[in-house]
C-alpha cells in the first residue's frame, strides 16, 4: 500500500451528485411544463421529455451518489 | 496574396443567431458545471505532487475510468458539431470515421501496441521515440506535437466562442476568457487527474445532453424508415448541386466504387487506406493526447481493457452525432448552407455547423436546453484541458528536460508542468484569435492531424516491429511527411494566375503565382491528389493522409536501409521479439482483452453490413 495521500472521493460520486441535481431541476421544469408548456418545442405536449428524462437523471444521480458516497469507499479515481 | 484568407474573418462572426433565451434553470445548470469542475481541480491539487501524479495521474486509473477518458478526449464538441454538420453535407458515409476509421486501430492499440508503451514506462509517445531512436526524433515530434496541441486548444476555445455566440448571443471575448481561465485553473491545479475527471464528467454530459435529440427526432419522423423517406424527398432541395446519381445520403459503402456516385466525391480506396489506415492508426495509436489517457491505467490489463471499453463507446457515438445530421436533413424546414455562403455571411441563413444547436432548440425546453448547452461547453473545455495537459507533459519531458534542464528535481518538473498548463492556455488564446481569420476550422483541425500525427505513426510502428529502423530514418521520415503534407495543402489551395508558371522555378513576375485561397480548392490541382475534381474538403484531407503516410514509409524504410541500426541488445522492451509481454493466462476469460477485442471487431463488421 502506498503511503502517498489517496483521493477518497471518486469521480463516480461527482458524476452522481451533478446528475442528481440536474435531474431534480429538469424534473421540476417537466412538472411546470405540465401546467405551462413552453412554446415552439416540437412534440413537447405529446412526449413531455423533460419529465421522464429528469426522472431518469434523478434516479441515476441518486444511485451513483449513494453507491459512491465518500465514507462508503476507501479510495478511488 | 493572402487577402481572401483574412477576408474570411467576418464570415465566422456574422452568422445568423438562434437568439435563444436561457431561463434561470438553464443558467443554474451551466453555473453548477463551472463550480463543480473548479472545485474538483482544487480538491485534486493535493494529490498531484509528484511528476507521475501530475503528468500520468499516478498511473492508478481503473479500466473504466481510463477507457471513458480515452474516448471522451476524442468526443469533444468540435467532433459532435463537426460530424453532425458533415453528415448533413455528405450523408451517412461520414460514419466511416467512427467504424472503419476507429475500431480496427483501437483494437490494434489495445492488443499490439499498448504492451510496448506500458512496459517501457514512457511518459509520452515522443518519449518512446527517445528510447527507441534517440533525442533527434523525440525533439522533432515533441515540438510538432506542442504546436498541434496549442492550436487544437485554441480551435476548441474559438469553436466554443462561436457556438455560444450563435446559440446565446454571448460575446466572443467573454466566452474565450471565461472558459480559458477556468481550464487553466483546474489543469494547473490537478494536472492530468483533473483533466481525466473532467473528461469522465463530459462523457456523461454529452450522452445525457444529446441523447434526447435522436430519440425525439426519430419519433417525429416515424422511425428510421420515415426518416429515410423524408431525406429522399428533401435532398434535391437541400443540396441542389449534387446530381441525382450521387444523392445517396443513407449508404455507407453504396456508391463508393466511383467518386461521382456519392455526395462527398469519395472512393472506397480513400476510405480504406486514408480513414481505415493512415488517419485512424496515426490518431488512435500515436496521438499522445488519447494514448496518455490509457497510459494512466494502473496495469497493462486495465490499459488494454480500458482501450477496448472506449472502442465500444466509440462505435455507438454515431447515435448522437451522425443520426442528428441525418435527422436534420429530414426535419429542418430551412436548408443550411456552407460557412462562406453569402447568405450565411450576411446573417440570412444558418450554416451547417448549426445542425446540433438547431435540433437542441427544436426538441429541448427549459432545463434540457441548459443541459445541452452545458454539454457543448463541457466538450469544448475538456478539449482544451486535454490538449493543455498533453502540452505540459510533452514540453516538460520531451523538450524542457532533454534540451534545457536535464538534472532538475521531480518537484521542479511538476512546477514546470503547472506553469506550462497556465502558459499553454494563454498561448492558445492567441491561437483562438488566429482562428478568427479562418472560416473553416473543422478542415483546419483535420489538416493539423494529417500533418503532424500521420507522419508520427510510421516511425513508431516501424520502430516497434522492425529492428532495422534507424534514428536518421525516423527523423527524416517525420520531417518529410510533415513537409509533404504542407506542400499538398498549399498546392490544392493554389490558384496560379499564369497557367505556365509550373514550368519555371523562378517566375519572372511574382504576380503570375496568383493566390492561395484557404476556403477553396483548385479542381485541377485536386485531381492530382484525389483522381477527381469533385472531391470535397474532408475527403481531400483523407487522400492527403494516404500520400503523407506513403511518403513517410518510403523515407523511413529507404533511409533505414542505408544507415546503421541500433544494436539488438539496446532494443529490449522496445521492439517486437525483444520484449517480454506479460502472460495474461491468469486472467479470467471475461477480463481478457483479446476476447473483447474480437467481439468489438465482430460487432463493427456486422454494423457495416447492416448499414451498407
Amino acid at each position: 500500500m502506498s503511503d502517498k495521500p489517496q483521493h477518497t472521493i471518486t469521480i463516480w460520486f461527482f458524476v452522481g451528485a451533478l446528475f442528481a441535481v440536474y435531474g431534480v431541476l429538469i424534473l421540476g421544469c417537466g412538472v411546470w411544463g405540465l401546467f405551462y408548456p413552453p412554446e415552439g418545442i416540437v412534440l413537447y405536449e405529446k412526449l413531455h421529455v423533460d419529465l421522464w428524462w429528469g426522472a431518469f437523471l434523478t434516479i441515476f444521480g441518486a444511485f451513483y451518489t449513494y453507491r459512491f458516497w465518500p465514507t462508503k469507499t476507501q479510495s478511488g479515481e | 496574396m493572402f487577402e481572401p484568407i483574412l477576408g474570411a474573418a467576418d464570415a465566422a462572426l456574422n452568422v445568423k443567431q438562434l437568439g435563444v433565451t436561457l431561463t434561470w434553470v438553464d443558467t443554474t445548470i451551466i453555473v453548477l458545471y463551472f463550480v463543480l469542475v473548479l472545485g474538483i481541480g482544487f480538491y485534486l491539487k493535493r494529490f498531484a505532487e509528484t511528476g507521475e501524479d501530475f503528468f500520468l495521474a499516478g498511473r492508478g486509473m481503473t479500466a473504466w475510468v481510463a477507457g471513458l477518458a480515452f474516448i471522451s478526449t476524442n468526443l469533444g464538441s468540435q467532433e459532435t458539431l463537426g460530424y453532425s454538420s458533415s453528415t448533413y453535407q455528405h450523408g451517412m458515409l461520414m460514419n466511416h470515421a467512427y467504424w472503419i476509421g476507429a475500431i480496427p486501430a483501437i483494437i490494434f492499440l489495445s492488443l499490439v501496441m499498448m504492451p510496448f508503451y506500458h512496459i517501457c514506462r514512457t511518459h509520452s509517445v515522443p518519449g518512446y521515440l527517445k528510447l527507441r531512436y534517440g533525442e533527434a526524433p523525440r525533439c522533432l515530434s515533441g515540438i510538432s506535437f506542442l504546436f498541434l496541441t496549442l492550436f487544437m486548444s485554441g480551435i476548441n476555445m474559438f469553436g466554443m466562442a462561436i457556438v455560444m455566440k450563435v446559440i446565446l448571443g454571448w460575446d466572443l471575448n467573454f466566452s474565450i476568457w471565461v472558459s480559458s481561465i477556468t481550464v487553466a485553473l483546474y489543469v494547473a491545479a490537478g494536472g492530468l487527474l483533473s483533466a481525466i475527471f473532467n473528461e469522465v464528467l463530459q462523457f456523461f454530459l454529452i450522452w445525457f445532453g444529446f441523447l434526447m435529440v435522436p430519440v425525439v427526432g426519430l419519433i417525429e419522423t416515424g422511425g428510421w424508415d420515415g426518416m429515410v423517406k423524408r431525406i429522399q424527398e428533401n435532398v434535391a432541395t437541400i443540396h441542389p448541386d449534387i446530381p441525382a446519381k450521387a444523392a445517396d445520403y443513407i449508404s455507407m459503402w453504396g456508391g463508393m466504387g466511383d467518386a461521382a456516385t456519392n455526395p462527398a466525391g469519395m472512393h472506397w480506396a480513400a476510405i480504406v487506406l486514408g480513414w481505415g489506415l493512415a488517419i485512424s492508426f496515426g490518431y488512435w495509436t500515436t496521438d499522445f493526447l488519447v494514448v496518455q489517457r490509457v497510459l494512466s491505467a494502473k496495469d497493462l490489463a486495465s490499459a488494454q481493457n480500458g482501450t477496448i471499453i472506449g472502442g465500444f463507446f466509440k462505435m455507438f457515438v454515431p447515435i448522437i452525432v451522425i443520426l442528428p445530421g441525418l435527422l436534420a436533413l429530414a426535419v429542418l424546414e430551412e436548408p443550411l448552407l456552407g460557412e462562406n455562403d453569402p447568405k450565411v455571411v450576411s446573417g440570412d441563413a444558418y450554416s451547417y455547423n448549426c445542425v446540433l444547436p438547431l435540433l437542441l432548440t427544436r426538441y429541448c425546453g427549459p432545463g434540457l436546453l441548459g443541459l445541452g448547452v452545458t454539454s457543448l461547453i463541457a466538450g469544448f473545455m475538456a478539449g482544451m484541458a486535454g490538449n493543455v495537459s498533453a502540452f505540459a507533459t510533452v514540453w516538460t519531458y520531451d523538450v524542457y528536460r532533454p534540451l534545457i534542464n536535464r538534472n532538475a528535481s521531480d518537484k521542479h518538473y511538476v512546477f514546470m508542468g503547472r506553469v506550462c498548463s497556465l502558459l499553454g492556455i494563454f498561448i492558445s488564446i492567441g491561437g483562438a484569435y488566429v482562428c478568427l481569420h479562418f472560416a473553416t476550422i473543422m478542415s483546419l483541425s483535420q489538416l493539423l492531424f494529417v500533418m503532424f500525427i500521420v507522419p508520427l505513426f510510421v516511425p513508431v510502428i516501424l520502430g516497434m516491429f522492425w529492428k532495422r529502423a534507424t534514428a536518421p530514418a525516423a527523423f527524416l521520415g517525420l520531417l518529410a511527411g510533415t513537409l509533404v503534407c504542407l506542400g499538398m495543402y498549399l498546392f490544392v489551395h493554389w490558384f496560379p494566375a499564369d497557367p505556365e508558371v509550373y514550368k519555371t522555378w523562378f517566375p519572372k513576375d511574382y504576380n503570375d503565382l496568383g493566390v492561395w485561397n484557404i476556403d477553396k480548392m483548385n479542381p485541377q490541382h485536386l485531381w492530382y491528389l484525389t483522381f477527381s475534381e469533385q472531391t470535397k474538403d474532408i475527403p481531400a484531407n483523407v487522400w492527403m493522409a494516404v500520400w503523407t503516410f506513403a511518403v513517410t514509409v518510403i523515407v523511413v524504410v529507404g533511409v533505414s536501409l542505408f544507415t546503421t541500426p541500433k544494436p539488438v541488445a539496446e532494443l529490449k522492451n522496445l521492439c517486437f521479439g525483444e520484449t517480454d509481454i506479460p502472460s495474461q493466462a491468469h486472467l479470467p476469460l471475461y477480463k481478457k482483452p483479446a476476447l473483447w477485442g474480437f467481439v468489438l471487431l465482430a460487432v463493427c463488421v456486422a454494423l457495416n453490413i447492416i448499414f451498407w
